[in-house]
């Protein structure tokens, strides 16, 4: 299921910014299923990780407001041309998911 | 699950430097942070600031600006993008206020990271969408309205 795209784009600021496509239901855990009426337990990712040649830059927390197959975008301005640029996720069931990229 | 359990107590150091995994590219690091549950689970936009921020004293700044749709068409994805020129960033959140849990998501920013950060969110009804950065120490916001025809929470 899990597969997780990245991007890294020239920023208009200067630097870079890193947009990360996370592919996952996401769900609030309000949901019902349509057939059995039972609630739809929480899924959701929690916390996102934006390394830079390993070493952390910025950490998102998502929670179940943020929409399904989350994309989320972090700015990296100190970043220069053929740094590495990780990201890896884990969700509230300890599911978990990376993409790694070079930045061009 | 046991930074669950570590986070209940304090969360007042909002950036926490990383010593673990330094020069390794393995994705499997310590995680910088745990997950700030309480400003998640918090019912009041304060209480959730106080939470991850430690502070919810809040100052108008026209240096966060808010690009967002005036109107979305789809509650269940709301674009946000949350920009400053606020030099020192600690960490960005955002809040929709009328939803069931106001806070919606956040950015903790350690060294290297810099002032933007975009997402998608889920709004139930029209609402101000508000924006937090913590800089230098204190805490800035900005606002702006979302009108929502079609809410995303719950079926």
């Amino acid at each position: 299921m899990a597969s997780t795209k990245m991007k890294i784009k020239k920023s208009k600021g200067g630097g870079y910014e890193v947009m990360v496509l996370a592919k996952h239901p996401m769900e609030t855990g309000l949901r019902k299923d349509k057939k059995t009426g039972e609630k739809i337990p929480e899924h959701f990712i929690e916390n996102m990780e934006f390394a830079v040649n390993g070493e952390v830059v910025a950490q998102a927390n998502l929670g179940t407001g943020v929409s399904k197959n989350p994309l989320i975008g972090v700015g990296i301005p100190n970043a220069k041309s053929g740094d590495m640029v990780t990201v890896s996720w884990v969700d509230n069931k300890g599911e978990s998911d990376s993409a790694e990229k070079a930045v061009k | 699950m046991k930074r669950r359990i570590f986070l209940k107590g304090s969360l007042a150091a909002g950036t926490l430097a990383v010593a673990a995994g330094a020069g390794m590219l393995t994705p499997t690091r310590v995680l910088a942070s745990a997950w700030p549950k309480a400003a998640f689970e918090s019912e009041t936009e304060a209480e959730a600031l106080q939470a991850f921020f430690g502070t919810s004293e809040v100052e108008q700044s026209d240096q966060v600006s808010i690009k967002a749709p005036l109107q979305a068409e789809n509650g269940a994805v709301v674009p946000i993008k949350v920009m400053t020129s606020l030099e020192d960033v600690e960490g960005i959140a955002i809040c929709a206020i009328k939803n069931p849990r106001p806070y919606t998501t956040s950015l903790r920013v350690s060294g290297g990271g810099g002032g933007l950060y975009s997402t998608r969110i889920k709004m139930g009804q029209t609402s101000p969408v508000n924006c937090y950065v913590k800089a230098g120490g204190k805490l800035y916001m900005a606002s702006q309205e979302i009108k929502v025809t079609v809410g995303g929470c719950g079926g």
